[in-house]
């Protein structure tokens, strides 16, 4: 019973959170409100007995990452004045019908093939201990290809920071480059009307798999 | 009544459709790449409730690994966007045509 509550606190906090990132103009408010969900998420990884995966989620995703989002947000400056027209008509409608779609989908799909074992098996409680001897023996390999991948990105990290938006912006010439972009909007308006035609089939496709 | 993997994996489909739903929606690209941070967050508690359900933890492991590539996407990502800033000033995917886009 009191996990039901706290199921359905957090669960309510997650999806508000994440509701909040969506339609929040302050990108302030959006990364709050992804904090929430990050929080709420860890919980829901305590309920599951993934004790040290939670513990990272916090460490690393609501303290890192996050940090790192709101230090960026405040470096490029807090930018509200998000273009209102939009380049593909209809595109509100079009992303919500697409959602409840996906949603169905997912949930429909879902209740086939989701693990329906009553109850927690209680086996598989994620310790320090438990976590890193599985870590450290059968994902080995994959463990030592993330220490690649994770030095891939430090270096192109610093390679952008370094030689990426470089004075080269100054040969190409700021005149140059907007009489391109007229041309472009041009061309763009064309390609739009195709490419929301061919949403629209694809919208109606889904609906009929479904 | 009891709460069930299955709870956890249809609130995951929730979370993954409204960051689903923002990335297509918003068009600065910091909440875009934040929608994305959602998806992968929902995907990641169907993956710990999948693992609990079965009682195995390789779940815990997977969700291990999605976080660090998630670590990097973000470091990537974000000087992506500092570097683009530096350049056009402006955060906002539309005004990014420059590849024809």
């Amino acid at each position: 019973m009191t996990e039901v509550a706290v199921f359905a606190v957090f669960a309510v906090a997650a999806v508000a959170g994440a509701v909040t990132l969506v339609v929040a103009r302050n990108p302030v408010h959006s990364a709050v409100g992804l904090l929430v969900t990050m929080f709420s998420v860890a919980v829901f990884y305590v309920l599951n007995g993934a004790h040290f995966v939670a513990v990272v989620q916090v460490l690393i995703y609501a303290g890192a990452v996050m940090t790192l989002f709101l230090f960026v947000i405040m470096l490029i400056g807090v930018d509200t004045s998000e273009p209102r027209e939009e380049r593909i008509p209809f595109q509100r409608p079009i992303v919500l019908v697409l959602g409840a779609v996906l949603l169905a989908l997912v949930l429909v799909a879902g209740r086939a093939v989701w693990v329906i074992r009553g109850g927690h098996s209680g086996t598989a409680v994620g310790t320090i201990e438990e976590v890193s001897a599985r870590l450290f023996g059968t994902w080995m390999l994959p463990f030592l290809s993330t220490m690649l991948l994770l030095t891939i990105a430090a270096v192109g990290t610093v390679a952008l920071a370094r030689y990426a938006g470089r004075p080269r912006s100054v040969e190409f010439g700021d005149d140059d480059r907007k009489d391109g972009d007229d041309d472009r909007k041009d061309g763009d308006d064309d390609r739009n009307t195709v490419g929301e035609d061919a949403v629209g089939e694809h919208a109606v496709d889904e609906e009929a798999e479904g | 009544m009891e709460v069930t993997g299955g709870w956890y994996m249809a609130l995951g489909a929730v979370l993954f459709t409204i960051g689903a739903a923002g990335l297509l929606l918003r068009r600065n690209a910091l909440v875009m790449f934040m929608s994305i941070e959602l998806m992968l967050n929902a995907v990641n508690l169907s993956f710990v409730a999948a693992g609990n359900e079965l009682g195995v933890l390789d779940g815990q492991l997977a969700v291990l690994f999605v976080m660090v590539v998630a670590a990097a996407e973000v470091t990537v990502g974000l000087a992506i966007i500092v570097t683009v800033f530096r350049r056009r000033a402006t955060a906002s995917v539309d005004e990014l045509s420059g590849m024809g886009g």
